[in-house]
């Protein structure tokens, strides 16, 4: 039989219910809110004019096409640089570590990058890099491949963590070295690690703008990928703040928030599908 | 040979095929040179993160200490003026310091109340539709550049709250406060969501079947249960709340003034740093990596509270 709850505990059950509702009501608005200002401030800004041309002082005109380019240019370098670091620090660890302390000094180093805030990797990326390569797309890659590294090692090491013992087992039984059964049994199977790492990484830097601001520049020059990897250029998160900031231009800063806006909701679809499907194919 | 644990068994066995190795067909040949030198390789790779923080560590305190002694750690740290461009330049952080701490408390303060109750909410009441509709939302809200936040807070914000308040100028720490709440609300949902998810089902059970409502059982059961794992969430909210740059510089009015009221156009910690680092030389430049410097052992401090937090909550699961 159930008793009728005294006063003060019927209270405490809708106030906290309230509270909690509330907060979700917040939370979902400000999502919503968010998505909604940005794209509707944002699409009817972007013109074909606008994806395609680089900004004239000419005539006046903006155009984002650079820093598009710059975009792909400094997620490629940036990538196919911090790829092979991450995972072999990822299989250094799960595959050959045998001293438990190093590996423990390992993680929490990679912690601590992971910690730390972009502008301070955009200082220690300008005295390490921009100061002696010059301010150049490079060097903001390079700054990009220091904080990404902890980000593709983790994912990379999860993936290996769920290759099971016995095909490694199995392989040295057949008489493989250490090394044979890294490259055949173990590297295959971190393969969903590395692309879900990839996914994360290309959305952090997407979003990145300070580390970048002081490491890459901000010009809006239109080139190939190496010329365009030696020479300064704006990101389309850098490009945003610029025109946002110091020119005032919030028509074309807002038709960039709406395109990141778009991509950062592809990833995070993309990062979602990747996982579910590996975890089904696992199961 | 009796076989005591497993570790020991698989030392033996290891050994043993070494040795079996080393007797058979490559001893001392071109493939165990290969095998010295591939292990040799991933080891430098595995060090190249521990590298990277030395590096970061070393490079900070060496461009950071100069300008420090320079100017006298006490007049530094604790100076309330900052006015890097006079002719008599004066070089104290006192207010960024203080800047810093109002406005992450601040975001603690309105960020970590919705957050939690949002996450009890998530992984507690809601339907599997919801929640999983619900985390998309928050990814989402994680994902979100800062300039973009930045932007919109500019926007939005701002003049909102000049507005609202009728005061000259909305850019000041209320802004920045309300931006970081929103911005560090996804990693505290995040993490406190996983928390509240891994308490065992049986402490609620128990709960439940002494007569308590379900709302009482997830409150006084199960949010102490994770509430190491909701501390690590709040720690990680300060990390990202005393690190972000760009969407501070965007609505905090960048003045260096003390935070004396919600409305003061202020400066934080890291965008002394980027506002002016484009124009500085000399000694102004050597004193905005002193702020660097100090705005890293912040963070340190807080990735130790953090390892802390976390400790605690490997150990009850184990």
């Amino acid at each position: 039989m159930k008793q009728p709850l005294s006063k003060k505990r019927k209270i405490y059950e809708v106030l906290m219910k309230a509270l909690m509702l509330l907060a979700v009501g917040l939370t979902a608005a400000l999502v919503l809110f968010l998505l909604v200002y940005v794209i509707v401030k944002g699409v009817p800004n972007i013109t074909w004019e606008l994806l395609s041309t680089k900004p004239s002082y000419l005539t006046g005109r903006i155009g984002i096409l650079p820093d598009i380019l710059n975009t792909l240019y400094i997620v490629i370098a940036t990538l196919v640089i911090v790829l092979p670091l991450g995972v072999g620090a990822a299989i250094y660890l799960t595959e050959y570590a045998s001293n438990q302390r190093i590996v423990s000094i390992i993680e929490y180093a990679a912690e601590i990058l992971s910690g730390i805030p972009s502008i301070i990797y955009g200082l220690v990326g300008m005295l390490l890099f921009s100061n002696n390569m010059g301010t150049c797309l490079m060097a903001g890659a390079l700054t990009l491949v220091i904080m990404n590294l902890p980000t593709i090692m983790r994912t990379t090491q999860e993936s290996l963590k769920t290759v099971p013992r016995s095909y490694r087992e199995g392989a040295f039984g057949l008489g493989a070295g250490k090394w044979r059964v890294v490259r055949t049994v173990v590297l295959p199977g971190c393969v969903d690690g590395v692309i879900t790492g990839c996914i994360l990484s290309v959305g952090r830097i997407l979003g990145e703008s300070a580390a970048l601001l002081f490491t890459a520049g901000f010009a809006h020059a239109v080139n190939g990928i190496i010329e365009g990897l030696a020479s300064p250029g704006a990101t389309l998160t850098v490009a945003l703040y610029v025109y946002a900031k110091e020119q005032g231009e919030f028509g074309v800063a807002f038709a960039i928030a709406a395109i990141l806006m778009v991509l950062t909701i592809l990833i995070n679809f993309a990062t979602t599908t990747v996982q579910k499907k590996f975890a089904k194919k696992r199961s | 040979m009796v076989i005591t644990n497993k570790k020991s068994y698989i030392k033996q066995t290891t050994d043993y095929n070494t040795k079996l190795q080393k007797k058979l067909w490559y001893k001392g040949s071109k493939a165990q040179r290969l095998e010295h030198i591939v292990h040799g390789i991933f080891l430098l790779l595995g060090l190249i993160t521990v590298g990277c923080v030395l590096l970061i560590t070393i490079y900070l305190f060496i461009s950071g200490i100069p300008a420090i002694l320079k100017i006298g750690i006490v007049d530094f740290l604790f100076g309330k003026e900052w006015a890097s461009t006079a002719a008599e330049p004066k070089y104290g952080i006192l207010p960024f310091i203080l800047t810093s701490i109002y406005g992450t408390a601040g975001a603690v303060a309105i960020g970590v109340p919705v957050g939690f109750m949002t996450s009890v909410y998530l992984s507690k009441y809601a339907s599997p539709k919801v929640k999983s509709a619900m985390q998309s939302a928050v990814g989402l809200l994680a994902g979100i550049p800062s300039v973009v936040y930045g932007l919109v807070g500019m926007l939005v914000l701002v003049p909102g709250i000049r507005k609202i308040f009728n005061v000259p100028d909305g850019a000041g720490l209320l802004a920045a406060i309300i931006v970081l709440a929103i911005m560090i609300l996804p990693s505290i949902i995040k993490m406190s969501v996983t928390a509240l998810d891994a308490v065992p089902k049986e402490y609620e059970h128990a709960s439940l079947a002494l007569g308590a409502t379900p709302t009482e059982t997830y409150f006084r059961v199960s949010v102490p249960a994770a509430k190491s794992g909701i501390a690590a969430a709040v720690v990680l909210g300060v990390g990202r709340a005393i690190g972000e740059a760009m969407a501070v510089m965007m609505v905090a009015g960048n003045v260096p003034n003390m935070p004396d009221s919600l409305f003061q156009s202020v400066r934080f910690l890291t965008t002394a740093v980027s506002s002016e680092m484009a124009y500085s030389n000399g000694l102004q430049r050597q004193a905005l990596f002193s702020i660097a410097l100090v705005l890293f052992l912040f963070i340190m401090l807080i990735n130790a509270a953090l390892n802390f937090f976390l400790k605690g909550e490997g150990s009850k699961s184990n």
